[in-house]
């Protein structure tokens, strides 16, 4: 009876959960959405305490504050510019969670005699390789992004067949321990295994591939968590781990489609270990770059009729999100028309730029996806391009030899000027050199760009 | 037992259309907070970090379990918080000006 009573609570938590998504698809029900689905892990979370018999309350409440303390202080404490470490964070406890509830119930199994049915017996191996890979791996992303390690690609020799080695290991011991469960010495090879491949299968991977990833990472955390829900014979986590497998399967597919290269390319091919040259680099060094002041782009936003922002990673590293949005103001006050332009893999995370121009107040209508701002370029006057490379790099429509090519970017060559906002002429991510660069109707401003914003603001003052 | 397994099989294809279903339609500038609010999602291991911690097992597993409650734990606060916290700047308008 008690039983039953939890499952039907945990279905309510599950369509409670299906509900708050759907209220996921408007910024204006979105905010609403989270508070329902919070509901819903409020009613899983008490219907456990209240229908299962509980004994070590001490271990509950010591685990429960810690995690809430360290949870809340973590989403008080995190900058915006910093959430793609957040949610690699996160992605990793999630996982370590799931590998650890698998895991506890595998020493169970085996104070109890070692026989575990075949079911749970696949479900426990499975769920501890996902979740401590899920776990190991986020740690090693939330590195990168945080450049606590470097954030290029990291590659050794024969890299590949090394990784290979190791998952033909774990799934070999995941086979033996399914058969012949009450060994507890391979059980922590396993976990280590898995572990390890974890770190392993991220480090290849650079730093403008992150919102890969993290969105893989984040379908990874789901399915751990399902895992779990098939180890200890839970339909609700079944259903909530699914949904969020499948989110990030989504999202995953997008990051992947917005570069035009499939999932192995990203996961497999170490992109951007090296500054390659290739296509028209070598021609690079007899080619003019136009530099101007801060008082020409200036003038010539505030007497344009429509100027795009095409925002990349570096307005994240300059927080240069609220000088920007003064700008725009200012530029609005005068009449200009202004948008901004999103490319799905600008930053580090699906969704990194929207956030951060949210900080600053940017209403989201200004807002602008590839597909919906791209036919709009032919009547820009002026498109600013804040400290993004690769998503705006021509070269990817024209450039067969380009690694680049067929990677759909925004077409801000086809507005009629473009200032591009860099620190230097350094090539972007990809190691490709920007033809945009050299553009005839193109013109660069150095410098930080949070600084740049700030002079462009009083250039644009003193024009009363 | 393998029939337990396809049952749960079963109704873990069926969430993840249900999913596709869904998450289809979130617009792509809400995709961080989807992907915090997702996440806290997943932290409904806490279910079974609960199940163990409090269960009377032997110690070890109480302490995995302890362990897990408080990762699942900073996956559910942290993640719905911060979602929050996203979802609270998206506006529509701009806020009145004041000088």
């Amino acid at each position: 009876m008690m039983e039953a009573l939890a499952k039907l609570s945990y279905l309510l938590a599950a369509v409670l959960f299906i509900y708050g998504l759907k209220r996921l698809s408007s910024p204006a029900t979105a905010r609403s959405g989270n508070w329902v689905a919070s509901l819903g892990m409020a009613v899983a979370i008490i219907a456990t305490l209240v229908f299962y018999t509980q004994v070590h309350w001490s271990y509950i409440l010591i685990g429960a504050i810690i995690g809430s303390v360290v949870g809340a202080l973590l989403a008080r404490l995190v900058k915006m510019t910093a959430m793609p470490e957040m949610v690699a964070l996160l992605n990793g406890f999630g996982g370590g969670a799931s590998a650890l509830v698998a895991s506890a119930e595998f020493v169970k199994y085996l104070n109890a005699g070692g026989a575990i049915p075949l079911n749970f017996g696949v479900a426990i191996m499975l769920s501890v390789v996902v979740g401590s890979l899920t776990f190991s791996g986020s740690l090693v992303a939330f590195g990168k992004l945080r450049e606590l390690i470097t954030g290029r690609a990291v590659t050794y020799p024969l890299q590949k067949t090394l990784n290979a080695l190791i998952l033909l290991a774990t799934l070999a011991l995941v086979v033996w321990l399914v058969a012949e469960p009450a060994n507890p010495v391979p059980f922590g090879v396993l976990a280590g295994l898995a572990l390890i491949l974890g770190v392993l299968v991220v480090i290849p991977i650079g730093g403008a591939d992150m919102p890969v990833v993290i969105s893989l990472l984040n379908s990874y955390s789901g399915i751990a968590a399902a895992l779990t829900g098939f180890v200890i014979n839970n339909e609700g986590l079944i259903i909530s781990g699914a949904l969020v497998g499948a989110s990030g399967l989504i999202l995953t597919n997008i990051m992947c489609k917005a570069m035009n290269r499939s999932l192995a390319n990203v996961l497999f091919s170490a992109f951007g270990s090296e500054v390659q040259q290739i296509g028209p680099a070598g021609a690079a060094g007899d080619k003019a770059v136009r530099s101007l002041t801060h008082e020409d782009a200036a003038t010539m936003m505030a007497y344009a009729r429509q100027v795009v922002f095409a925002p990349g990673y570096g307005l994240a590293v300059a927080q240069a999100q609220h000088e920007v949005r003064e700008l725009a103001d200012m530029l609005q006050a005068r009449g200009v028309t202004v948008k901004y332009a999103i490319h799905p893999v600008a930053g580090r995370m699906p969704g990194h730029m929207n956030v951060l121009l949210a900080e600053a107040d940017v209403p989201y209508d200004q807002l602008y996806d590839m597909d919906q701002i791209n036919p709009e370029f032919e009547r820009t006057d002026v498109s600013v391009i804040i400290g993004a490379n690769d998503v705006v790099n021509p070269a990817a429509r024209t450039d067969t030899t380009s690694p680049l090519y067929g990677m759909p970017i925004l077409d801000v060559d086809k507005s009629h000027h473009t200032i591009v906002l860099k620190r230097s002429m350094r090539p972007g991510f990809a190691g490709v050199e920007n033809e945009l660069f050299y553009n005839e109707n193109n013109s660069m401003l150095f410098g930080d760009a949070r600084d740049s914003f700030k002079k462009l603001i009083e250039e644009v003052k003193q024009l009363g | 037992m393998i029939v337990e397994l396809v049952t749960l099989f079963v109704i873990f294809v069926l969430a993840m259309f249900v999913g596709f279903e869904v998450i289809t339609k979130v617009p792509p500038t809400l995709h961080t907070p989807l992907m915090s609010g997702s996440n806290a999602i997943s932290g409904i291991t806490i279910i079974g970090a609960l199940i163990i911690a409090g269960a009377a097992d032997n110690r070890v597993s109480s302490i995995f379990g302890m362990l897990a409650v408080a990762f699942a734990m900073i996956n559910v606060v942290g993640g719905f918080m911060v979602t929050d916290r996203m979802l609270q700047m998206f506006k529509r308008k701009p806020e009145e000006q004041k000088k």
